[in-house]
C-alpha cells in the first residue's frame, strides 16, 4: 500500500564514519514529531522506568522478609516505597498508556499522524523531563551542601508532612515539581489523543465504528483533562505553602490537612481509572482476535466504559473513610464506590461473552488477558469488600489494600499491557516476539504474582499496615512476608525474561509479515513496521472490523453489527 | 493441558480465604491475641464489623464463583481445537436482553450491600456516648502516643488502660484523637477500626474491649522516618486492676532519696525540656511524660522492653533500637547515665 521509496532520512548518507550516523541517528529520535517513534519513545521510556521501580520493589521486599532487619534504613526505604509508588503511576503507567495511545490511535483511525504532531513531541519530552527531575533528587535532593535524598512522604504525600517543619531539604519540592512537569505533558497528550479521535478518522469510520481501544483511550484522555487539574492545583498549592508563607495545608497556623486528601483524591482516583481503561481497550482488542470472535455487546462496552469515566470523579472519598466524615458522607461514598461495580461487572460479562463459542487460541497475548480476567474480577471483589466502610475502617491503609491495588494495577493493568506488547511488538518492529520465551514470561510472572499479592491479602487481615520499614518477630506475619518476597522475585525473573525476549527478538525474531494474528483492525493491514505517514491512499470503512470484511466478503459484518 | 491449569488456580484465593475464615472462626476464639486478627474481634464496633464482613464475603463469594467457574467453563469448552482448523466460529454480535439481565442483577446486588452498609455505619459511628463512658484523649506525635484522661487526671504514654466493659457494667472508652503534628492512625484491629489523628480536626472512635489482657495495634498512617515503630498498647484491665492503675498514676512521682543524684541530673540536663515527671520540676511537653515509666512495660513506644539496660542504651543513643527517633543522644558521662537510670528505675 504504502510508497516506500520516499526519500527517508540518513539514507543518502553514503560513506560517512559511523559516529556520525549514529549521532545523526539519534538526532532523527530527539526531533521527530512522528507518532509512531514517539510512541516508542514513550513505551521504551516506561519499560526502563519499570525496571527501575521494580528493582525499588525488589529492595523493599528484600528488607521485609525478616522481621527487624536492617539492611535498608528507615530513611532509604521510606525512599524507595515512595519513589516505587510515584514511578510506577506517573513514569510507567502514564507513558505505557500514552506510548501505545500514540502509536495505535492513528493507525486504528485511519489516520497518517496524531491531530498535533509538535505537541505531541513537546509532551513527550515534558514527561521525560519530569522523570529525570524527579530522579535527579536522589542526587540533588538536600541541595547543594550534602548528599540527595529522594521524596520520602509516600505517594498521597500526606500534608502536613509535606511542609517544611516536617520535610526540610528539598526532595519533597523534587516530587512536587517532577509532578507539575509531568502534568503538563499528560495533559498534552490527553488532548491530542481527544482532537485526534475526533477530527482525523478516515471515512466511514464513525464514532461507533472506532475500535475499542481508541474509545477508551477517549475516555482515559477525558478523564486525564479533568484531574490533573486539582493535583497540579494542590502541587502549586504545596510550593506556595513551603517556600512563599502561604498556609494552605500548614495545620501550624491553621490550615487544613484534610482539603490536601480531597485534592489529591479527587486526582488519585479517577488516575486510576485512567490507567486501567486503556488496559480494558488492549483486552477488548486481544480477546475478539484470540477469540476469533467479534467483541460482544460494542455499545454497551462503549456505555460502560463512559459510565465508569463518570462515575469515577465521585468516589474519591473511599481512600478517607478513616478520616472522620460524618456518616452521612461514609454512605454515600460508599454507595458511590460500589455503583462503579456495575459497569466493570458488565464489561467483564461481554468479555466473557465474547470468547462463549469462540475457538480460543491461547498465544502470549491470551494468556496475559485471560489471566487479567480473572484478576481483575477479584480485584473488584476486593474492591466492593474497600467500598464498605467499616470493613474499610479495618482493612485501609493495611498491606489488604496493598494487594487490591497491584490487583487492579499489576494483575490487571501491568498483564494487560504484557498482552499488549506481545500483541503490537511484531508490527512495531516487524518481528514475532519468542512465544516459548513469551509462555516462561507468562507462567513465572502468574505464579509469582500470585504468591505475592494472594498472601499480602492475609497479611492485611492479620493488622499488617503499609508503609512500615519492618516489624516485629511476634506478631505472625513473618512465613507470610517470606512467601511474598520470593514471590516478588519470581515476577523479577519474568520480566527480565521478558527484557530479553524483547532484545533478542528484535535482532534475530521471525519476521512477521503485516497481520501475523489474523486480526481485523486497520493497524494490521500496513506493513510492519508502517512507513512514515501510514497510509499511502486513505483507507475507507463500513465495520468496525474493515479487515474481517475484506477477508469475508460473502459475510461482512456492516450487515449484522448492532 | 495447560490451559486447564488457569482454571484450578483460579479457586486457590476462594480456598485459602474459606480456609482463613475457618481457622478464624476456630482458633480465633476470644481475647486478646498475639496477632491483631481482624478475625478475632473483641469489642463490639470491631464484632459489628466482623459480622458485616461474613456477610460481604458471602455475597462477593458468590459471586466469584460463578463469574471465575464461567472463565475456567470457557476456557475449557471454547479453546481451540486441532480438530476444527480452518474456519471460523459463528460471529455473535451481542444481545440486548442479556445485556439488561447483567446490568440490573448488579444492581440489585448493590442495593442490598448499601442498605446493610449504611446500617452499620450509623450503628457504630453514630453510637451516643453513655454516662458510663470513661473518655481518654489520645495525641499523636512523632513517633509515639499520648494519653490523657481529663476526668482522672491523669497523663501516660504509649500504653492505653482502660476497664473491661461487660454486659452487666457497660463501660466503653471514647477516644478524643488529635495531633502535636503530622497525621497518625490509631488501629487495634480487635478492638475496632481505625481512625486517623490529623491536626486540627479532632476525630472520635469507641471500643467496648469484653475480655481483659493486652492488644497490640499501630500507627496506620506514614508519619515519617519511624513511622513503623510507632506501635501501641491497649492493656485491658479489669474492674479491680484498672481502679488501682488509677491510683497510682494519680500519685506524683515517687521521691526516693537514694537516686537523688539521678534525680539532680534529669533536672539539671536537658531531659527537663521535653518530659515531664510530676512532683520534681521537669515540666516539659514534647515527649512522654515519664512520671510512672516503670509501670510501662515498654519504651520508646513498643521498640524496646523496659529494662534497665535497654533505658541506658536509648539514653546514650536512641538510634540503638529507634534511628530517626526525635530525642537526641543525651551526651552524659557514664556515671550520669548509671544514676539517671537508677532514678529512672524507681519511678513505678
Amino acid at each position: 500500500m504504502a510508497d516506500q521509496t520516499l526519500p527517508i532520512p540518513g539514507a543518502l548518507g553514503v560513506g560517512r564514519s559511523r559516529g556520525a550516523a549514529l549521532l545523526e541517528w539519534l538526532h532523527t529520535w530527539v526531533i521527530t514529531v512522528d507518532h509512531k517513534k514517539l510512541g516508542i519513545l514513550y513505551i521504551v521510556y516506561a519499560l526502563f522506568f519499570l525496571l527501575v521501580a521494580g528493582s525499588e520493589a525488589m529492595a523493599i521486599r528484600i528488607q521485609l522478609a525478616i522481621p527487624n532487619n536492617h539492611l535498608l534504613s528507615p530513611e532509604l526505604y521510606n525512599e524507595f516505597f515512595t519513589m516505587h509508588g510515584t514511578t510506577m503511576v506517573f513514569l510507567v503507567g502514564m507513558t505505557l498508556i500514552f506510548g501505545f495511545g500514540n502509536y495505535l490511535v492513528p493507525l486504528m483511525i485511519g489516520a497518517r499522524d496524531m491531530a498535533f504532531p509538535r505537541l505531541n513531541a513537546f509532551s513527550f519530552w515534558m514527561s521525560a523531563f519530569g522523570g529525570l527531575l524527579l530522579y535527579f533528587s536522589f542526587i540533588g535532593g538536600f541541595g547543594l551542601y550534602g548528599m540527595g535524598a529522594a521524596p520520602d512522604v509516600t505517594w498521597w504525600a500526606y500534608a502536613p508532612l509535606t511542609e517544611r517543619a516536617f520535610s526540610p531539604g528539598h526532595n519533597t519540592d523534587y516530587w512536587a515539581i517532577a509532578l507539575i512537569v509531568m502534568g503538563f505533558g499528560t495533559l498534552g497528550a490527553a488532548i491530542n489523543t481527544l482532537a485526534t479521535a475526533f477530527s482525523m478518522r478516515c471515512r466511514g469510520m464513525t464514532l461507533l465504528r472506532m475500535p475499542l481501544f481508541v474509545w477508551l483511550m477517549v475516555v482515559a484522555s477525558a478523564d486525564t483533562l479533568i484531574v490533573i487539574t486539582p493535583l497540579t492545583a494542590a502541587q502549586v498549592m504545596l510550593i506556595i505553602d513551603r517556600y512563599l508563607g502561604g498556609h494552605f495545608f500548614d495545620t501550624q497556623a491553621g490550615g487544613s490537612a484534610t482539603v490536601w486528601m480531597h485534592f489529591f483524591w479527587i486526582f488519585g482516583h479517577p488516575e486510576v481509572y485512567v490507567l486501567i481503561l486503556p488496559a480494558f481497550g488492549i483486552a477488548s482488542e486481544v480477546i475478539p482476535v484470540f477469540s476469533r470472535k467479534a467483541i460482544f455487546g460494542y455499545p454497551a462496552m462503549v456505555a460502560a466504559s463512559v459510565g465508569i469515566a463518570f462515575v469515577s470523579l465521585s468516589v474519591w472519598a473511599h481512600h478517607m473513610f478513616t478520616i472522620g466524615m460524618t456518616s452521612a458522607s461514609n454512605a454515600f461514598f460508599a454507595l458511590s464506590t460500589m455503583m462503579v461495580g456495575i459497569p466493570t461487572g458488565i464489561k467483564i460479562f461481554n468479555w466473557v461473552a465474547t470468547m462463549w463459542g469462540g475457538k480460543i487460541r491461547f498465544a502470549t497475548p491470551m494468556l496475559f488477558c485471560t489471566a487479567f480476567l480473572f484478576q481483575f474480577l477479584c480485584a473488584g471483589l476486593t474492591g466492593i469488600m474497600l467500598a464498605v466502610a467499616p470493613w474499610d475502617w479495618q482493612l485501609h491503609n493495611s498491606y489488604f489494600v496493598v494487594a487490591h491495588f497491584h490487583y487492579t494495577l499489576t494483575g490487571s493493568f501491568v498483564f494487560c499491557f504484557f498482552a499488549a506488547i506481545y500483541y503490537w511488538y511484531p508490527k512495531i518492529t516487524g518481528r514475532m516476539l519468542s512465544e516459548t520465551l513469551g509462555k516462561w514470561h507468562f507462567w513465572l510472572f502468574f505464579i509469582g504474582f500470585h504468591m505475592t499479592f494472594d498472601t499480602m491479602h492475609f497479611l492485611g487481615i492479620l493488622g499488617m499496615p503499609r508503609s512500615i520499614y519492618t516489624y516485629e518477630p511476634d506478631r505472625g506475619w513473618t512465613t507470610l512476608n517470606m512467601i511474598v518476597s520470593v514471590g516478588g522475585l519470581i515476577q523479577a525473573v519474568a520480566v527480565l525474561i521478558l527484557v530479553w525476549n524483547i532484545v533478542d527478538s528484535y535482532m534475530h525474531g521471525r519476521s512477521a509479515g503485516n497481520d501475523p494474528w489474523d486480526a481485523w483492525t486497520l493497524e494490521w493491514s500496513t506493513p510492519s513496521p508502517p512507513p512514515p505517514y501510514n497510509f499511502a491512499t486513505e483507507p475507507v470503512v463500513r465495520s468496525r472490523r474493515p479487515l474481517w470484511d475484506i477477508k469475508h466478503p460473502e459475510d461482512p459484518d456492516w450487515k449484522y453489527e448492532l | 493441558m495447560k490451559v486447564r491449569r488457569i482454571s484450578s488456580l483460579s479457586y486457590l484465593p476462594a480456598f485459602c480465604l474459606a480456609l482463613a475464615c475457618m481457622g478464624a472462626i476456630t482458633c480465633f476464639a476470644q481475647g486478646p491475641q498475639a496477632t491483631p486478627s481482624i478475625l478475632a474481634p473483641a469489642s463490639t464496633p470491631a464484632h459489628e464489623i466482623y459480622s458485616l464482613s461474613k456477610f460481604v464475603l458471602v455475597i462477593t463469594g458468590a459471586i466469584f464463583v460463578i463469574v471465575a467457574g464461567l472463565l475456567a467453563f470457557v476456557i475449557i469448552r471454547f479453546h481451540e481445537r486441532k480438530t476444527d482448523a480452518g474456519h471460523e466460529p459463528a460471529q455473535v454480535y451481542g444481545s440486548t436482553h442479556v445485556e439488561l439481565a447483567w446490568t440490573v442483577i448488579p444492581v440489585l446486588i448493590v442495593v442490598v450491600l448499601f442498605l446493610t452498609t449504611a446500617r452499620i455505619i450509623f450503628a457504630i459511628q453514630d453510637a451516643p456516648e453513655p454516662p458510663s463512658a470513661l473518655d481518654v484523649t489520645v495525641v499523636g506525635h512523632q513517633f509515639w502516643w499520648e494519653f490523657r484522661y481529663p476526668r482522672l487526671g491523669i497523663v501516660t504514654a504509649n500504653e492505653l488502660h482502660i476497664p473491661v466493659s461487660t454486659t452487666a457494667a457497660p463501660q466503653p472508652a471514647y477516644l478524643e484523637l488529635l495531633s502535636a503534628d503530622v497525621d497518625h492512625s490509631f488501629w487495634v484491629p480487635q478492638l475496632g477500626g481505625k481512625t486517623d489523628l490529623i491536626p486540627n480536626h479532632p476525630n472520635k472512635m469507641w471500643i467496648d474491649p469484653q475480655s481483659p489482657g493486652l492488644y497490640l495495634g499501630q500507627c496506620a498512617q506514614f508519619c515519617g522516618v519511624e513511622h513503623a515503630k510507632m506501635l501501641l498498647r491497649v492493656y485491658v484491665d479489669t474492674p479491680r486492676l484498672f481502679d488501682a492503675w488509677v491510683k497510682n498514676q494519680q500519685q506524683p512521682a515517687v521521691d526516693n532519696p537514694a537516686v537523688a543524684a539521678g534525680r539532680q541530673v534529669f533536672e539539671s540536663e536537658a531531659c527537663a525540656n521535653c518530659h515531664t515527671i510530676r512532683g520534681t520540676s521537669a515540666r516539659g511537653l514534647f515527649g512522654p511524660d515519664l512520671t510512672h515509666l516503670m509501670s510501662r512495660a515498654t519504651i520508646a513506644s513498643g521498640a524496646a522492653d523496659n529494662t534497665p539496660a535497654n533505658l541506658r542504651s536509648w539514653i546514650e543513643d536512641p538510634n540503638t533500637f529507634k534511628p530517626g527517633s526525635l530525642m537526641p543522644a543525651m551526651q552524659l558521662s557514664d556515671q550520669q547515665v548509671d544514676e539517671l537510670v537508677s532514678y529512672l528505675s524507681t519511678l513505678r
